[in-house]
């Protein structure tokens, strides 16, 4: 039995913060963060946003966008670093909030910036088994990052969910495969109770993020038997603007076949949601029959590698949803003080 | 709020689920256990609300009951709903660009939390159209 994906939504609160106001706060040079992470503003969540209410708003598009039955959904995770419980799972509300309960499965995720890819692969394996007739598979955060730690100038919100099924007939997209590279890798980590993560400094590029994106994509296409090439678009967990350019450089995938995808630079790293968003802003573009390569990357590590075929049904519900680009269109500066605000950086009385 | 006070009509408060008379076509939010029109002659069945609808009136808080004091100034309204009730509601929008009969939308938000240990309360506000 295939697996594929019925239907996507994708949620970015309206809220930015420029990266030159986040320099301005720390007295960094603003051009060169710029020209060095190619992010250029972030979103950040409304003081009454946060994991559970991204999920829900990006699982109601995908409802909406396919017009599903939610009673047919037999499990929904959702990954991410910042659900707002410690114990008391999202997924249980978001299950609720979407009509999918009371009979199907639920549990939250967490691999850094890959708990949503994992999501989307454990329904794979449900709905291939048989065992449910649809999954959703929500990759959401409100990303942390310390004040004037580097991670701030990227660490945004945002999320997306994905509707995966069974049945040929409603696939936009058949995912063809999808292949896993994972070491224990002290690269970053959040300690229970901490608000903040930390990160192991040479850890983070070569031995993290470089090395299990390069093997998963490579793992993947090896299994396949494809080359870049044989792909119309390419999406890699995207921390930065400069981290999936070069990832994408080294496998031999063309910047024209990662641009679609490539949102970080005016939406900010959405961690969980981060590789998800890309694969959403690419098939808000792609056209029946376009293949699509994608690998996310989740600190601690791993690298979750699929590859896509867009199919027919894509033209039919495309449009019955806000597109990644709608989403970032139209948003509202705040300045760091509010910023800190909504994100609850200042403690309050 | 206590608990069980919230988790009784969280799926109401979720997704907008009142209920709604077929004797005498009257919709009711919050949902009502039997329709105060038609008594023991009313039909009740539950009814999802699209959420659309408009600004009837609003005002703007500057002095905000306990959990919501940081949030000032925020704009509550009341919102009456395509299919007839209204309810009362926090609008996520600039003060200054409220108006009465502006169209809104229904959003899912924090509606607020019992403190940084306690629960943490969901539901729909509104949103400009």
């Amino acid at each position: 039995m295939s697996a594929g994906i019925v239907s996507y939504g994708a949620y970015v609160p309206r809220y930015r913060i420029k990266v030159d106001e986040i320099a301005r706060v720390w007295g960094d040079d603003a051009n060169s963060l710029k020209s060095g992470l190619m992010v250029y503003e972030k979103s950040v969540p409304g003081f009454d946003e946060d994991t559970v209410t991204i999920a829900v708003e990006a699982a109601r598009y995908a409802v909406k966008r396919s017009g599903i039955d939610t009673q047919r959904i037999g499990a929904v995770y959702t990954g991410s670093e910042s659900h707002p419980y410690a114990v008391k799972p999202t997924s249980t509300i978001v299950a609720e909030a979407v009509e999918a309960t009371p009979v199907l499965t639920a549990a939250d995720y967490e691999f850094a910036c890959k708990a949503g890819t994992a999501a989307m692969q454990s329904c794979m394996g449900l709905v291939q088994s048989g065992m449910i007739d649809l999954g959703m598979a929500i990759g959401a955060d409100v990303a942390q990052g310390a004040p004037g730690d580097a991670l701030e100038y990227t660490a945004a919100a945002g999320g997306v969910a994905f509707v995966i099924g069974n049945k040929g007939s409603e696939f936009i997209a058949v995912i063809e495969d999808t292949y896993s590279f994972t070491t224990d890798t002290p690269d970053f980590w959040r300690r229970e109770g901490m608000p903040y993560p930390e990160h192991g400094g040479r850890f983070t590029g070569e031995p993290g993020y470089f090395k299990h994106v390069t093997h998963a994509a490579k793992g993947l296409m090896d299994k396949m038997g494809t080359r870049p090439e044989d792909y119309n678009y390419a999406v890699f967990h995207q921390p930065n603007g400069k981290f999936p350019s070069r990832a994408a450089s080294i496998l031999g995938f063309t910047k024209e076949q990662i641009q679609p995808g490539l949102v970080v630079p005016k939406l900010g790293n959405t961690y969980s949601g981060s590789c998800m968003m890309g694969i959403a802003a690419t098939l808000d573009q792609a056209k029946p029959g376009d293949r699509i390569f994608a690998t996310a990357f989740g600190s601690g590590a791993g690298g979750d590698a699929f590859s896509f075929t867009v199919t027919d049904k894509i033209e039919e519900i495309r449009n019955k949803a806000p597109t990644v680009v709608e989403l970032l269109a139209d948003p509202i500066y705040v300045d760091y003080a509010t910023y800190a605000k909504h994100k609850g950086k200042i403690r309050l009385a | 709020m206590s608990v069980p006070r919230f988790w009784r009509k969280q799926v109401a408060r979720y997704n907008l689920i009142g209920t709604h008379c077929t004797n005498c076509k009257t919709y009711y939010y919050p949902p009502r256990s039997m329709c105060p029109k038609c008594r023991r002659d009313g039909k009740t069945e539950n009814y999802k609300f699209s959420g659309r609808g408009e600004v009837l009136t609003y005002t703007v808080i500057h002095t905000a009951a306990e959990g919501f004091e940081k949030q000032t100034p925020y704009v509550l309204g009341i919102v009456k709903l395509e299919e007839g009730p209204s309810l009362t509601s926090q609008i996520i929008a600039d003060p200054g660009t409220m108006k009465i009969g502006m169209k809104v939308r229904p959003v899912f938000r924090k509606l607020g939390e019992s403190g940084e240990k306690g629960m943490i309360y969901y539901g729909t506000k509104f949103v400009p159209e």
